[in-house]
């Protein structure tokens, strides 16, 4: 039994079958990465998992527990996390405040009307955020205005933020795309990083074929809304249906 | 001090020191001279009106500023809260502490239920819920609920609900015997009573009413400053800025977004019962949407999102109301009475638009300036200059000041 467990999902947009008969099984503390075609429905299959989207069929298990028709912010505190295929941050927030709520979320619970403590008061919590900082190398960053940071800030805060609640599955959308080559190397070790020093399970979607075969031990390719196979890298870079479906398309668009 | 940073700090010290002295920066001109008909401002009624809306933009800016909610109804709220206090004052007692806590319990109880509706929406779909709440609340105040001879006559409709002889006033009801309506009053303190000075030519007016008033919106203006810089203010600056990332991060916005609608519903709802207590009398035009948009500009012109904007915005507008409003005709004739007499009388005639009855247009056109040349307010507008004049005095020294605004 993995730590997430998706069995026969199923989502319809109009008349567009955006999933169709979706399995899948994430073992725990594994990368577990996703790939397939613009359009395959990966996106969706990650917004069913984080209560964006609830499936029209189909179960979704996180840890034995069903995340169905729970809200977002419920989902989260059962422990999942997920990075957005655009960074979402607080842009108008500082580095530092950006880092702080997520801290607070995890002590304080999903609402807490503390409207008379003075937050730089609370050492605890700015202790944590501040060391999470460093670990992101952003401390030097904290002062600045989150929409000031550059994509590859951005997206190294957005993980921060998403580590710093100590998720047991982080999910990743795209955490590459747009960025310059060095910028992915970058997130590529800080993915390692995580994945090796901490308890945490990972699934990644990601284009970039070098992201994935660095990070992930096994693979799901999703073409049309439906699993076409599921594998370890090495079975997954020679199989034949693969290269037809996917990786011939998109080592022309690289 | 007082739990605040340095910069609060010296904020509030400023503010504190204005608000006390009042009565000498409003009245700086000698008594019976044309300037100080003008412009002088220190009569406790103007005086008193500075800081009671200074109260209620104080708690609309922490639902507008902080969260970007922007309710088109919160005169509804100042209504309910005058209300609230005149019957206090008719049933209890004159003293205005009941009636200003039941003006606040009221108008919280009032803002639960119309933010629990309005706040399923975001947007512009929560401002016309607002708004329409609110219209609402007036049209009931102004007639249903206002029939006088109806068992149910909670507001007395158009005349507006007022004190009488035969009121019960339960605590203090002897007060009324001898024949004139009691008046509102602090303990021993009359809300209506000044001590005057005479200094020279000029006259200042230190009236109780305008104190109580004052203090209260120091209180008013310390609480939003905690509440700015505690974790519940960045939860309302994380709700403006990305709600999205809220959710995925734990957090459940929509008791954020109501808390902040409630403490500004009772902000409010303090600002009405303090109006009833200065003059016991409410009326359904109070909670009108011309007045809910009053409220919105006053937030815009002093500067959004900031901790003294609500109060430079609430102060500039009632001042400006009342100079543009007293100026007439025979003032500016008297003004421009150096030109040539054609001329003279053709610039009057322009001018006339734009004051006395015309005030509107005025603020109207100041308002537009401000918009369009100052978004961040006339709080903006000094930090440019303040900006300007630092360049000037020290410009090799770098300006690394990154906390939010004041
Ligand atoms: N909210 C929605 N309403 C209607 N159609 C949608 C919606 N979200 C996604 N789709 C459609 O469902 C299909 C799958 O979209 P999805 O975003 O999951 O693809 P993806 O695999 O993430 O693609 P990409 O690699 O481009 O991100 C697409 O055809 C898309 O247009
Ligand atoms: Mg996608």
């Amino acid at each position: 039994m993995g730590i997430l467990e998706v069995k026969n999902v199923g989502k319809r947009f109009g008349g567009l079958q955006a999933l169709g008969d979706v399995n899948l099984s994430v073992a725990e503390n594994s990368v577990h990465a996703i790939i397939g075609p613009n359009g395959a429905g990966k996106s969706t299959l990650l917004n069913c998992l984080v209560g964006k989207l609830i499936p029209d069929t189909g179960s979704v298990m996180f840890d034995g527990q069903s995340v169905l028709g729970r809200k977002p912010f419920k989902i989260n505190q059962m422990g999942i996390s997920r990075v957005f295929q655009t960074p979402e941050i607080f842009g108008e927030l500082s580095v530092l405040e950006n880092m702080l709520i997520p801290c607070f979320a995890k002590r304080d619970g999903a609402f807490h009307l503390s409207a008379f403590k003075n937050m730089l008061d609370d050492k605890e919590i700015i202790d944590r955020a501040q060391h999470m900082l460093e670990e992101m190398k952003m401390a030097d960053k904290h002062s600045m205005n989150a929409a000031s940071l550059s994509r590859g800030d951005k997206r190294r805060l957005e993980i921060g933020m998403c580590l710093s609640q100590e998720p047991r599955l982080l999910l990743l959308d795209e955490p590459t795309a747009g960025m310059a080559r060095a910028d992915t190397n970058n997130t590529i070790d800080l993915l390692k990083q995580i994945s090796d020093e901490r308890d945490i399970t990972i699934a990644i979607i990601e284009h970039d074929m070098h992201v994935v075969f660095s990070l992930a031990e096994r693979i799901t390719v999703l073409a049309q809304g439906t699993p076409l196979v599921e594998d370890t890298p090495d079975n997954i870079k020679g199989h034949p249906k693969v290269r037809e479906a996917y990786l011939g398309e998109t080592q022309d668009a690289a | 001090m007082l739990k605040l940073n340095k910069r609060d700090t010296l904020l509030f010290v400023i503010v504190t020191a204005m608000v006390l002295l009042a009565p000498f920066l409003l009245n700086p001109f000698p008594q019976g001279s044309s300037m100080a008909q003008m412009f002088n401002a220190g009569y406790p009624d103007l005086m008193q009106r500075f800081v009671i809306f200074g109260i209620l933009v104080i708690g609309f800016n922490i639902l507008f500023g902080l969260t970007g909610y922007l309710s088109f109804g919160h005169a509804a709220f100042l209504g309910i809260g005058s209300y609230a206090a005149v019957w206090m004052f008719k049933l209890l007692s004159m003293n205005i502490i009941p009636a200003l806590i039941l003006s606040m319990i009221i108008a919280g109880i009032f803002s639960l239920a119309i933010g629990y509706v309005s706040l399923r929406r975001s947007g512009i779909y929560f401002s016309i819920l607002t708004l329409a709440f609110a219209q609402m609340s007036y049209n009931l105040a102004y007639s249903v609920l206002g029939n006088p001879s109806s068992s149910y006559n909670l507001t007395n409709g158009e005349t507006g609900l007022q004190l009488a002889l035969d009121d019960p006033r339960i605590l203090d009801g002897a007060a009324a015997a001898n024949g004139a309506l009691p008046v509102t009053k602090l303990f021993g303190l009359a809300m209506r009573d000044s001590y005057n000075l005479n200094v020279g030519g000029w006259l200042f007016t230190f009236n109780v009413g305008y104190y109580v008033a004052g203090i209260l919106m120091l209180i008013s203006f310390y609480v939003s400053i905690r509440i700015f810089r505690s974790p519940f203010g960045m939860m309302l600056r994380a709700v403006k800025s990305n709600q999205q990332r809220m959710n995925y991060t734990g957090l459940n916005t929509k008791p954020y977004t109501l808390a902040a609608f409630v403490i500004s519903g009772m902000y409010a709802g303090l600002a009405g019962g303090l109006l009833s207590s200065m003059d016991p009398l409410a009326g359904a035009e109070r909670m009108h949407w011309t007045a809910s948009g009053e409220i919105v500009i006053m937030a815009i012109l002093g500067g959004v999102g900031t901790l003294i904007g609500p109060i430079v915005g609430a102060g500039f507008n009632e001042y400006f109301k009342n100079i543009l409003s007293k100026i007439n005709d025979g003032v500016l004739h008297q003004w421009l009475s150096f030109l040539p007499d054609g001329l003279e009388n053709f610039i009057v005639g322009i001018l006339h638009y734009f004051v006395g009855k015309g005030w509107h247009l005025t603020l109207g056109l100041l308002f537009m300036l401000v918009i369009i040349f100052l978004p961040g307010g006339l709080v903006e507008g000094g930090q440019r200059l303040a900006k300007m004049f630092k360049s000037k005095k020290t410009d090799d020294e770098s300006d690394s000041n990154n906390t939010p605004a004041e």
